[in-house]
């Protein structure tokens, strides 16, 4: 049995930590099965000659994408990016380097796809493939959690979640893959969510709702599910049908969406908005997997779709839906036409559940009674992929602005954390990028440290006790870490569950 | 001795054109797939050719993570973008008054651009994790371009180059009218290392000059609900069925 995980301790000044070599090299995550490989179109395991899939499958890539190409080349190893990452400043694994995460790969590279790297491998770092390469690329490239915090800092932009997505398709590709998140893919093939909940035990969820609802407002709040003719399509993250705190945020929406008379649905077909295809790399599973929403955006005949508090799954929609299924608008092809004349062009598509509530909001169109969230202190978890990978709203920087006009809106007591920990500079729960895995809890608790800091400074500091955010991954990751650093797990929550707390349904506007 | 490096310095810049060329043209037909700016982003054209203005004047990015690399780095790059403007001189006659003007800050230019590579290098031994990631390439480069350095302020200020031969030299090679090298070995070992720079450039992290200009994440306006953004190879996939 391992050793009992524990927090790192709260570091006084925010300083880069001692280099800890090998500190994280027992972390991996379990190996998906044959049947689950095979399942989602990968071999099932690292079979003879493997090397050769990994390298063509690397040539494959360096001629698809322009980022892999230009990052391994462009690197000055100036060392800007080395304090940058949560996961190094949590463990001190100079393998959590991001530069060194990259090195990984672009050791590789030189070696077998570069001049100097074939006439001088030692000069310039380059390493054959074998398989302690491909072993310690497992472990450490199932140690970055995509967030791009390395992005922001680099001189050139060098994103080391490309990196790592392009590491993790090769290893696919070889037959190496990842438990949790092909599991996972396969599952919302087979069933249509992450969390495998079929249509009927869907249905019966949201009746329940309703009634809960119903007990609470004495309002008739729906959750329709595959209304055709509804307004909007909303497609959110499976976990908020079931799972503490996500599925007070689904209240709040649904709260919203009556408050404001707006006809709604879910979908059973596309009962998820989370895409694990964008951790894996692959761009075949993103496309195939946000094809569902299109599907379910055509058969339902809605008018505008909205996506519901997740992050990677709003990155992937405000970014890539329109390039993946033609969601979104300025198509000139028929496939993206089909859709979009079918969309409501007065309306972006696709709106996040933000945009869409503090739309209302401005336009005072919905009641709020601010005192009701008073038992609270609220701060703002910038979720990484919506900081840096996406926006809200019409100019740079609505996706930090948007979701703290609503919390405000909502809430009296409002505390920003430190800065360098927000907006673009904010720190990845530690649980994101497919990390969110009962093996790995040594790697995200550790991953969380700078968060934690941050957090325990304002809770000590202005006694904030309710950390709100936008994303299914930072609500799941913080409700098990949290108690790690002594705070209560029920700290964190959604914007739209202090939406729900604060909303009053049936008065008069 | 004259024609050794008549030869050599043709190859070198052949070899600079083509190899930096290549690269070039290789990155840009490199489709980007996906949008990946890194945001908040500009969300024009314009505002993206300003983002990565101030990326390469001003190293905005390398601004905000590191002061100290920010600052040897920038003296460094500043320095060498001047003494390169300095050196224009060699290979045009007669001398515009503008680069006439430049001179003096040139010669300061080099002591700076010494004084930051001098830093640079000196991070990669002071900090653990600069120096856990270096490579003997990221150090013979620095050595390399601060032997480049010391060599040029070497006939700046202890023995000085005979420099109208110098320049004679170098418009010979401009004009393919051949003339003799200057005698003075430091003249020859300048103009070496110079060479051996431009022969490594195309295959080594000095790539990151073209480099900065493909990037994805700076280079990419943040509109892709306005517009669809397809790249070839994945606009074919949607007219399969
Ligand atoms: C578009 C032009 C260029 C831009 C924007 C640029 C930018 C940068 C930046 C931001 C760094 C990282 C900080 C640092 O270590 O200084 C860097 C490093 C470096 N640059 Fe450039 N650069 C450019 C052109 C060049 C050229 C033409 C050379 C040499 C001939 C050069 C040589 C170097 C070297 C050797 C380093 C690494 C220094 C070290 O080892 O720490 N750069 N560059
Ligand atoms: S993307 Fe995030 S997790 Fe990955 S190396 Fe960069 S900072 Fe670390
Ligand atoms: S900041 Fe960018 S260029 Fe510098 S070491 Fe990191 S990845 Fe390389």
């Amino acid at each position: 049995m391992a050793a009992e995980i524990k927090a790192p301790p709260l570091r006084q000044h925010a300083e880069a930590p001692a280099l800890a070599p090998g500190a994280m090299e027992a972390s991996k995550p379990y190996v998906a099965t044959a049947k689950m490989q095979e399942a989602i179109g990968f071999p099932g395991e690292l079979a003879e000659g493997w090397e050769r899939r990994a390298l063509d499958k690397m040539g494959e890539l360096l001629g698809k994408y322009r980022s892999l190409k230009v990052y391994l080349d462009a690197c000055v190893h100036c060392g800007a990016c080395t304090d940058k990452c949560h996961y190094f400043l949590g463990t001190g694994d100079p393998l959590n380097m991001p530069v060194a995460r990259q090195d990984l790969m672009r050791s590789v590279y030189r070696r077998h796809f570069t001049l100097a790297g074939k006439l001088f491998p030692r000069l310039v770092g380059a390493r054959d493939l074998t398989k302690d390469v491909f072993d310690q690329w497992y472990t450490y490239y199932n140690q970055c959690s995509e967030c791009r915090r390395c992005s922001v800092y680099c001189p050139y932009g060098i994103d080391t979640a490309e990196i790592t997505m392009a590491g993790k398709e090769i290893m696919d590709a070889a037959g190496l893959g990842q438990k949790y998140t092909n599991e996972i893919i396969g599952k919302v093939h087979r069933i249509g969510n992450n969390l495998g909940l079929p249509g009927p035990a869907l249905a019966d969820t949201l009746a329940g709702l309703e009634e809960d609802v119903k007990e609470e407002t004495g309002a008739d709040v729906r959750f329709p599910l595959d209304r055709k003719g509804a307004e909007v399509l909303l497609v959110t993250p499976s976990a908020d049908f079931f799972a503490e705190p996500h599925v007070d945020s689904l209240i709040g929406y649904a709260k919203v969406f009556h408050a404001a008379g707006v006809s709604w649905t879910l979908s059973s077909h596309a009962s998820e908005a989370g895409n694990f295809g964008l951790f894996i790399g692959s761009y075949d599973q993103l496309r195939t997997i946000a094809t569902r929403i299109r599907e379910a955006a055509l058969e339902l005949g809605v008018k505008r779709i909205v996506v519901g508090e997740c992050g990677h799954a709003w990155r992937v929609a405000y970014s890539m839906w329109n390039t993946l299924a033609g969601i979104g608008a300025g198509g000139d092809d028929p496939y993206a036409q089909a859709l979009q004349r079918q969309l409501d062009g007065r309306y972006t598509q696709p709106m996040h559940i933000c945009e869409v509530t503090h739309d209302l909001i401005r336009r005072g169109a919905l009641t709020l009674d601010r005192e009701a969230n008073d038992h609270r202190v609220v701060t703002f978890h910038d979720s990484c992929n919506v900081a840096r990978a996406s926006r809200m709203g019409d100019v740079p920087g609505g996706q930090f602005r948007i979701p703290r006009e609503i919390i405000r809106a909502v809430a009296n007591r409002y505390v920003e954390m430190a800065p360098g920990t927000t907006h673009d500079a904010t720190f990845c729960c530690g649980g994101g990028g497919g990390l969110l895995t009962d093996e790995l809890i040594d790697l995200r608790v550790k991953g969380a440290l700078p968060r934690m800091e941050a957090l325990r400074q304002v809770a000590d500091g202005q006694g904030v006790n309710f950390m709100a955010t936008i994303c299914a991954i930072c609500k799941a990751q913080f409700t098990k870490v949290l108690p790690y650093y002594g705070f209560k797990m029920g700290m964190v929550g959604g914007v739209h569950q202090l939406v729900s707390t604060a909303i009053r349904l049936g008065v008069p506007h | 001795m004259t024609a050794l490096f008549v030869l050599l310095l043709y190859t070198a810049t052949a070899v600079l054109v083509a190899g930096v060329g290549y690269r070039v043209w290789d990155y840009a037909r490199t489709p980007a797939p996906l949008k990946i700016p890194t945001t908040p982003a500009p969300t024009t054209r314009g505002g993206v050719a300003l983002r990565m203005a101030r990326e390469v004047v001003l190293f905005e990015s390398l601004f905000r993570s590191n002061l100290w690399t920010w600052a040897f780095g920038w003296l460094f790059h500043a320095g060498l973008a001047l003494v390169l403007l300095r050196h224009l001189r060699y290979f045009v006659e007669p001398v515009p008054a503008w680069l006439a003007f430049v001179q003096p800050f040139g010669i300061w230019a080099g002591v700076a651009m010494a004084a930051g590579l001098a830093g640079l290098w000196a991070r990669r031994f002071l900090v653990p994790r600069v120096r856990y990631i270096s490579t003997p390439s990221d150090h013979l480069m620095i050595v390399l371009l601060l032997a480049i350095a010391l060599t040029g302020l070497a006939m700046t200020f202890v023995a000085h180059a005979d420099i109208v031969a110098v320049k004679a030299f170098i418009l010979g090679l401009v004009l393919f009218d051949w003339q003799p090298l200057p005698g003075d070995p430091l003249v020859a070992v300048h103009l070496a290392l110079v060479a051996v720079l431009m022969l490594v450039f195309p295959f080594s992290k000095l790539l990151h000059a073209p480099g900065l200009f493909f990037s994805p994440t700076r280079n990419q306006a943040d509109d892709p609900r306005e517009r669809r953004h397809l790249a070839p190879w994945a606009a074919r996939l949607d007219r399969e069925p």
